[in-house]
């Protein structure tokens, strides 16, 4: 799924990154707890969260991740902007909360772990 | 003698904000020296969630990260409160985090087995009232 395909089923904002929207993901996965995102994700692409501070950009920058998605209308502080900018992380924002948000992307395709 | 880079990070544990800069330079490094993702992923990891401890459990630290043409160590070394018992903070689950820590997303018990699942060695030096020191290894292949 692209990351645009993303934004669009969520009615999401871009709040950085326009230039990677065209870039495939695979899998994605939903936490407010950066530590069981670090210690029992594995290579998913997208991190979904309601979580808000610049410990979820640099979680995701760690673990490779290319896309954030916040949950429940929140919105990421400039500095975090900035930081996922640097690191080439898109940025979406979305009204949806967490459990339909991740229902909506994981009916429309985005089930698969990659290999 | 073989060793031919070193990096001094300092790890500031009065701001939150701030922590993982370290992480990200050492990960910016890595990249810059050619090593495969899945090592710099490992290694990213694992001096985070140590980067992330310093300053939630220790008032912040220094992290040393020597980098051979066979292996690369991290070592950090703090001056906090130290570890009474090892072998319970090394069990998964097993967190003295306060609700605010939590509150920002950490605090689960699962870094440092986390840090020794993805490192192929890690020995804790600790004493209480002085500090903790944390040494990861990672063989290149
Ligand atoms: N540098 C340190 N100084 C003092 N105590 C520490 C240090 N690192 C870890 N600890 C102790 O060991 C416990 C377990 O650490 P661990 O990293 O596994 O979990 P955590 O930091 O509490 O939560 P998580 O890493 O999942 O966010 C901590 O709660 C803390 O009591
Ligand atoms: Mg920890």
């Amino acid at each position: 799924m692209k990351i645009s395909t993303i934004k669009e089923l969520l009615d999401a904002d871009v709040l950085c990154g326009v230039e990677s929207l065209e870039k495939e993901v695979h899998s994605a996965c939903g936490s407010d707890m950066m530590s069981d995102v670090l210690a029992y994700v594995k290579d998913q692409a997208v991190l979904l969260t309601g979580l808000v501070n610049s410990q979820v950009i640099r979680t995701a920058e760690m673990m490779d991740m290319v896309c954030v998605v916040f949950v429940r209308s929140k919105r990421p502080t400039l500095e975090m902007i900035e930081i996922a900018e640097e690191s080439g992380i898109v940025i979406l924002a979305t009204k949806k909360r967490m459990y339909e948000a991740c229902g909506t992307l994981f009916v429309n395709g985005l089930n698969n772990t990659k290999d | 003698m073989g060793e031919y880079l070193n990096f001094h990070y300092d790890v500031d544990g009065e701001n939150f904000v701030s922590a993982g800069q370290a992480s990200v330079e050492l990960k910016k490094t890595l990249r810059r020296l050619g090593l495969p993702p899945e090592t710099i992923r490992r290694l990213s990891i694992a001096m985070y969630e140590g980067e992330i401890n310093m300053v939630i459990h220790a008032g912040g630290g220094e992290a040393d990260v020597d980098i051979y043409e066979d292996k690369i160590v991290i070592v950090l070394k703090d001056h906090g409160p130290g570890i009474a018992d090892i072998a319970l903070a090394m069990q998964e689950g097993y967190s003295t985090a306060t609700e605010g820590v939590r509150s920002l997303g950490f605090g689960a018990g699962m870094g440092l087995p986390n840090m020794k699942r993805y490192t192929d060695e890690m020995q804790i030096d600790s004493t209480v009232g002085e500090g903790t020191t944390v040494t990861m290894t990672v063989y290149l292949s």
